[in-house]
């Protein structure tokens, strides 16, 4: 089944490679989002089936034995919510392109590629499958930003994409040799691993393997000070493609770090769990601040994407320091990292593709040309609204439970941390409602070409089919928590029992 | 040592030589159109090696002649060289095909092979020393074959450090001879125990050295960049293929079964030269123009990645799969680079602007073949890597591996180069190299399709990864 979820999407890329280009917008993006529905489907399917404790639908073949390697598939409460806001993200921008775009094959083809890895990602349960799928979304989407960017800054933020992210992904590939090497019998097998706990005692080499594997998962998902790639790669990147780097390549590292570091390295967790919480905090701040002085509303909301993944670590550095804090606590914060996880793929997505139809609109990213849109555009700023309220934390919307459990977590563990981290948001707050109060209120301006005013039309439906939708979904997770929380919490616990031990 | 060993053990080199010489004669009695027969024949003679092989590799191991080993080693030798010659048989078809000299390139890559698969199945100095003459000599021939101003200069450079190499082998065999009094790997590793080691260690970084000039691998690798930019693509591909699978196989047995490690300290000799190989070959390549230049110092590169496989050989036991394994996909894999560039017969990067938008297909193979060689999933070398660091972090060379996991990184760039030119539009669209480049692709057709099945049998190879590991990791 779960082979089914991520193969279908390359099913379909094969399909569609014979069909002519010349057959447009419509033929590609409308098939990929028949696809998405059809992944959406199965992903509850699945979610029904889902056993109380343990791995669900899991599938597991030898692939290469005598390296270790299996192809091991399987789902539990981490990686579930994950997979489906895989197949929401998707879903949404396949709307979104139905509105066109330029080499239509080409950009559905490697969507769909993109979309197979990422499903395939949150599922493996083998490291070297998981590192396959890793490296591959880094492949795929250096094409999307390269063939889709904006000319020659776009090729050039693509190769630092690409160089940066690949580093990061070989170190990965370094720890998990290390971490593989480390038992009594050689295996990338996730659950076995966790099982034998091979480095259970720390040391040099347990802490030199968490320190590959950290800067590998760091550099993705981006951590303070490996973030540099990041402004430049959403800047360049189709609206499409932002909306996807967000809300599903950065996943990948902070997943990462539930699903391998915290389980498999737990000795090495609990050593430097103050680490991940100092450098969540420096990320958090330097996000918010940096942001802050930010013109240029793509750049803005990318540093918002570091403050968020901040909390994330955060959360997951509290949960690892076991002495401080009680059982209860720091399933809290697992819990709150895992659904921030979640609602920062569904708003931030939403921000990026708002973003991309102010862009189609005014051809500017900069927020000092735009005023008044609140009565030239309504349908925009309400949108907009409702995305950077959901953004700061507002209660009613996702991120607020998700930062409420982060700090509520993290507060006995690490108290001086959560306090600091708390004014990341009241930055965050000040920022998004600035940039609110430039754009939306006031006299209606917008950057015109020379002597011709450009049309300025208010949002299309099919906008509106694809952003609205995600923060419907926001909402409905923060006025309704215990759906999703329900599912994550066993996990958490779970993750949580295997750091402790 | 009795010289009553069954000759059918060696019907895959038989093969290739009757090959050779049936060609060799039957091309001097055929028409210039004709000739293409000579080049069905090579494929069958191939072909039937290949067979020849499968059937003796569900044999056990055995020593045949006293000097050459049949093991798992050598018949995965023999699979990747017939398999490397087949492809090479199939690319040199547009360059070829109603050549004056189209018999003697096919011949003299079918003794390249025979020479490389002897390479790597001898167990004998003396047999090592003849099979390193038999992979050079008609290499050297086969460098100078279009007769072309550069390719003259290519293959007096190759002929000129190969025969300093080959004085150096010679010397050094004399040497290890001298101090063990044995030439079979067997008697030599016990007579190295009494002899004096510093002139077993002469003698072997002689031999050394003499192995790291047939593999391309720092310091012997000068002549790599130019014999690759100097010569049509498909001699290229021939001369950085087919004997480094013989050199870096003969180099792993020679450390691995001959010299005791506590005699002479091989394992950080060979170290350093992957160290120096990769990345000195990565920091040379950055500069390049030429896609050809920029392919040779890349397998420079490769080598280095290989030759940690050979670093720890004896210390971890994935080291002698790793080897094979990542030698099965650097050989396809480079083949398709090579075959793409043949396609387009365009040696500059700029001369590959708008090859996506022309052949799609051959762009596509491009990518598979340029990311494979990084070692991108899913294909061949990236599992070949993947065992290849297993071992060598196994083996003790972690700081090792650290490296290559930068070169590696470093390397994406300039390869990326390639693949962004190929998927630019050209500056004007409407004339010049890049219409050239793509409508051109078509009319070498052996070369495209060449590009095209390679890239997929290194994909496939990736994908199959378990399979054939498990077939190269099991003693026969």
């Amino acid at each position: 089944m779960l082979s089914l979820i991520v193969f279908w999407p390359a099913l379909v890329a094969v399909a569609l490679s014979v069909v002519p280009a010349r057959a447009g917008t419509r033929v590609f993006a409308g098939a990929w989002f028949a696809t998405g529905l059809v992944q959406l489907g199965l992903v509850a399917v699945v979610w029904a089936g889902l056993p109380a404790t343990g791995y669900g639908s899991v599938e597991r073949l030898a692939w290469i034995p005598s390296a270790g390697v299996s192809y091991h598939l399987g789902v539990d409460g981490l990686s579930l919510p994950l997979l489906a806001l895989t197949a929401v993200l998707f879903t949404a921008t396949a709307v979104y392109t139905l509105r066109g775009i330029a080499r239509p094959k080409g950009f559905v083809l490697l969507f769909l590629a993109l979309q197979a890895v990422s499903a395939g990602l949150f599922v493996a349960l083998d490291l070297i499958l998981f590192f396959l799928f890793f490296d591959l979304s880094i492949v795929f989407m250096y094409f999307v930003i390269a063939g889709w960017g904006t000319g020659a800054p776009a090729r050039r933020a693509a190769l630092t994409f690409f160089l940066y992210t690949f580093l990061g992904s070989l170190a990965l590939l370094l720890g998990f040799i290390l971490l593989a090497l480390a038992g009594p019998r050689f295996t990338f097998d996730i659950p076995a691993l966790a099982a034998q706990n091979p480095l259970a005692d720390g040391g040099a080499y347990a802490g030199l393997t968490l320190l590959v594997i950290g800067i590998g998962l760091a550099v993705k998902t981006p951590l303070f000070p490996f973030h540099t790639w990041l402004p430049p790669a959403h800047t360049e990147a189709p609206a499409a493609g932002s909306a996807i780097l967000a809300g599903i390549l950065l996943k990948m590292g902070t997943y990462g770090f539930v699903r391998i570091a915290m389980p498999l390295l737990p000795a090495s967790w609990r050593q430097f769990a103050l680490m991940a919480v100092v450098l969540g905090v420096v990320s958090v701040l330097w996000g918010a601040l940096v942001a802050l002085a930010q013109t240029d509303l793509k750049r803005m909301i990318a540093y918002t994407s570091v403050n968020h993944m901040g909390y994330v670590l955060l959360g997951l550095g509290a949960a690892g320091l076991v002495a401080g804090s009680g059982e209860q606590a720091r399933t809290l914060a697992t819990a709150g990292a895992t659904y921030q996880m979640v609602s920062h793929g569904l708003i931030t997505a939403a921000l990026f593709l708002l973003a991309g139809s102010l862009h189609e609109r005014g051809h500017t990213y900069d927020m000092t040309a735009y005023g008044g849109l609140a009565t030239r555009i309504p349908r925009f700023a309400g949108l907009f609204a409702v995305a950077a309220f959901a953004s700061l934390g507002l209660p009613g919307f996702s991120g607020f439970i998700a930062e409420f459990q982060i700090f509520a977590g993290a507060l006995g563990a690490v108290p001086v941390a959560t306090v600091i981290a708390v004014t990341g948001v009241l930055i965050t707050a000040a920022l998004l409602l600035l940039a609110m109060g430039r754009m939306l209120p006031g006299e209606v301006r917008v950057p015109d070409a020379p002597g011709t005013p450009r049309p300025f039309p208010d949002l299309g439906a099919r906008e509106l089919l694809a952003i609205a939708p995600l923060l419907m979904l926001a909402t409905v997770l923060g006025l309704l928590p215990r759906a999703l929380l329900d599912v994550i919490e066993p996990a958490a616990r779970s993750v949580n029992d295997l750091v402790a031990r | 040592m009795m010289v009553d060993s069954d000759p059918t053990a060696l019907i895959p080199e038989i093969a290739l030589l009757l090959g050779a010489v049936a060609g060799l004669l039957l091309g001097a009695w055929t028409p210039r159109r004709r000739q293409w027969t000579i080049r069905v024949l090579a494929g069958l003679a191939a072909a039937a090696g290949l067979a020849a092989t499968a059937v003796a590799a569900t044999r056990p191991p055995e020593v045949v002649f006293g000097t050459y080993v049949l093991d798992t080693a050598t018949h995965t030798t023999r699979a990747i060289v017939l398999v490397t010659t087949l492809a090479l048989v199939a690319l040199c078809g547009d360059t070829a095909a109603g050549h004056r000299r189209e018999t003697e390139f096919v011949v003299l890559v079918q003794l390249g092979a025979l020479g490389s698969m002897l390479l790597g199945g001898a167990a004998d100095l003396v047999l090592l020393f003849a099979a390193f003459l038999l992979a050079s000599v008609p290499l050297y021939a086969l460098a100078g074959w279009a007769k072309q101003g550069t390719a003259t200069e290519a293959a007096l450079k190759y002929y000129l450090a190969g025969a300093l190499a080959g004085v150096t082998t010679l010397a050094g065999v004399t040497l290890l001879f001298g101090v063990a009094g044995a030439t079979g790997y067997a008697g030599v590793a016990e007579g190295l125990t009494r002899g004096p080691g510093g002139a077993a260690a002469v003698g072997l970084v002689a031999v050394l050295a003499g192995l790291a000039f047939k593999a391309g691998a720092v310091p012997a690798h000068f002549w790599v960049p130019d014999v690759a930019d100097g010569t049509p693509p498909a001699v290229a591909a021939v001369i950085t293929t087919l004997p480094k699978i013989g050199a870096l196989v003969a180099t792993y047995r020679l450390l691995d079964t001959a010299i005791p490690a506590d005699i002479v300290d091989w394992p950080l000799l060979v170290a350093i030269l992957a160290a120096a190989s990769m990345t000195l070959a990565n920091l040379a390549a950055f500069a390049q123009t030429s896609v050809l230049r920029l392919l040779g110092y890349s397998t420079v590169s490769q080598v280095g990645y290989l030759l940690m496989a050979v670093a720890v050989a004896g210390r971890a036991p994935l080291a002698e799969p790793a080897l094979l394994f990542y030698l099965a996909g650097y050989a396809v894999t480079n083949v398709a680079a090579f075959a793409v560039v043949a396609a387009t017969a365009q040696r500059s990067i700029d001369g590959h602007r708008g090859l996506a938008r022309h052949d799609p297909l051959l762009a596509t193979a491009l990518v598979v073949a340029l990311l494979g060689l990084v070692g991108t999933p899913p294909t061949a070398v990236l599992f070949g890597k993947l065992v290849v660091f297993t071992a060598a972090v196994d083996g003790g060379l972690a700081w090792l591996v650290v490296l290559a996991v930068l070169n590696t990184v470093a390397s994406l760039f300039y390869y990326l180069r390639v693949i962004a030119a190929a998927f630019t539009a050209g500056d004007n669209d409407h004339a010049g190299a890049v219409d050239h480049a793509g409508s051109g692709t078509r009319s070498r057709p052996w070369a495209r399709w060449t590009a095209l099945g390679t890239a997929t049998l290194s994909l496939l190879l990736g994908v199959g990864a378990g399979v054939v590991l498990t077939v190269v990791g099991t003693p026969t």
